[in-house]
């Protein structure tokens, strides 16, 4: 299983791998958003969490199609599935690398861009701890949904119609800890919301993600 | 190895019924049958990778390394990169003997995007070396190979099944093993009597 992590995270690091895509995505969102709204900081710093969130969240969404679906091309993912590796703890690794090579990459970087949102001072550290707690759903579902699209040439934009309502419970409350955090109130019951959402999906989707891979392999 | 009036489909149509045979260690069985016969879906079928529609296959359990028409190979991760990887997934360290055996000593620190194809077959075969696996389950190993590289080929697999092993392989060149050879056209599945056809629909 290390071995399988160690190589995805090779892959994404190497020429081609994709790995600055969400970033540079993050990065041009957030930087644009100023500009289109105008120069009100106080509409800014109202609407920053929010933006942060869903520049995250079309971030990760950008990177999924890569997930599988390079694996299936070269013939990756049917050695797999006879290797001795149970396909739940591939899909398992796969999302784990998503999530270490795009999620946590933005995590990183949403308090600087925050910083250029006027993001209230008190609303920083909740940011991040609400990226950081949500974004393993992101990159579980999102392996669900790559999963389910894999056998299909340019299968991103129904990978992207599948995925995007089951995204939108972890934007609910993942947005909502950082807009409570920043307006300085409590945010414990959306945090214990958006960790619940996680724990489900980290626990649960990797079964569903196996069988759908093991039927799209036939 | 034992199949036993294995029926697959392909694309929901059957292609082949009532296949079997036996593979015993130390053996190799070639199967033979034109294009579209069901070849690669009963390797396929045999791998694991899809479930037969009748019958059964026994005895090989976690016991199979398959090699279809690509070879998985990762271009931007080096020859070495490539088998060390596979080495660790199948549970072994040991690349060397895979190395020398198809000869990419020569090519280990390249990466694999660099490699002609069929030194990327060689690197494709290689990882059956390190599966550590004894059921070798081939479809049409030899594609893109030269004349050396397939004698050489066919030593391996003769040295590995002096070891105990087997080979199933799916291939219209002769190897120079001693084989049997199974043709699968006669297996043919006979297609459905096309009058019963507004049956369905009544």
């Amino acid at each position: 299983m290390k071995a399988l992590l160690l190589r995805d995270l090779k892959l994404a690091l190497r020429a081609g791998g994709g790995f600055g895509l969400g970033l540079a995505f993050f990065l041009i969102v957030t930087v644009l958003v100023p500009f289109s709204v105008g120069p009100q900081s106080e509409l800014l710093s109202r609407i920053a969490p929010g933006v942060l969130w869903l520049g995250a969240l079309l971030a990760c969404l950008l990177s999924l199609d890569r997930v599988l679906a390079l694996d299936w091309e070269d013939g990756t993912l049917d050695l797999l599935a006879t290797a001795p590796l149970p396909l739940e703890a591939v899909v398992t690794i796969k999302a784990a690398a998503h999530w270490l090579t795009t999620a946590v990459p933005l995590v990183l970087v949403s308090p600087v861009l925050g910083l250029m949102l006027n993001l209230p001072a008190e609303g920083f550290s909740w940011l991040v701890v609400s990226l950081f707690l949500g974004t393993p759903a992101l990159s579980v579902i999102g392996t669900f949904g790559a999963a389910l699209t894999v056998g299909l040439k340019r299968g991103g934009l129904l990978l992207s119609l599948l995925v995007l309502p089951l995204y939108v419970p972890t934007l609910i409350f993942g947005a909502e800890v950082a807009r409570r955090g920043a307006a300085g109130f409590s945010v414990e019951t959306p945090l214990l919301m958006l960790a619940g959402i996680s724990a489900a999906t980290i626990a649960l989707l990797p079964f569903a993600s196996a069988a759908v891979l093991r039927v799209n392999l036939r | 190895m034992k199949i036993a009036d294995v029926s697959i489909a392909r694309g929901g149509v059957p292609v082949l019924e009532g296949v079997s045979f036996q593979l015993d260690p130390g053996r190799a069985l070639i199967l033979r049958g034109p294009n579209g016969c069901g070849k690669t879906t009963l390797l396929r079928t045999i791998a694991g990778l899809q479930p037969p529609i009748a019958g059964s296959i026994t005895g090989v359990e976690d016991d199979i390394a398959y090699a279809g028409h690509s070879d998985g190979i990762k271009l931007t991760l080096s020859v070495a990169e490539n088998l060390a990887f596979w080495a660790e997934v199948f549970g072994s360290c040991d690349i060397d003997r895979a190395v020398e055996a198809f000869d990419l000593r020569a090519l280990l620190n390249r990466p694999a995007g660099a490699l002609s194809a069929g030194q990327k077959r060689r690197l494709g075969l290689a990882r059956l070396m390190v599966t550590g696996r004894r059921y070798w389950v081939l479809d049409e190993p030899t594609v893109s190979l030269d004349r050396a590289s397939v004698a050489n080929f066919a030593s391996v697999v003769q040295r590995h099944l002096a070891e105990g092993g087997a080979a199933l392989i799916a291939t219209h060149i002769d190897l120079g093993l001693e084989e049997e050879t199974l043709d699968l056209s006669a297996y043919r599945a006979k297609l459905p009597d096309l009058q019963d056809f507004d049956e369905a629909f009544l």
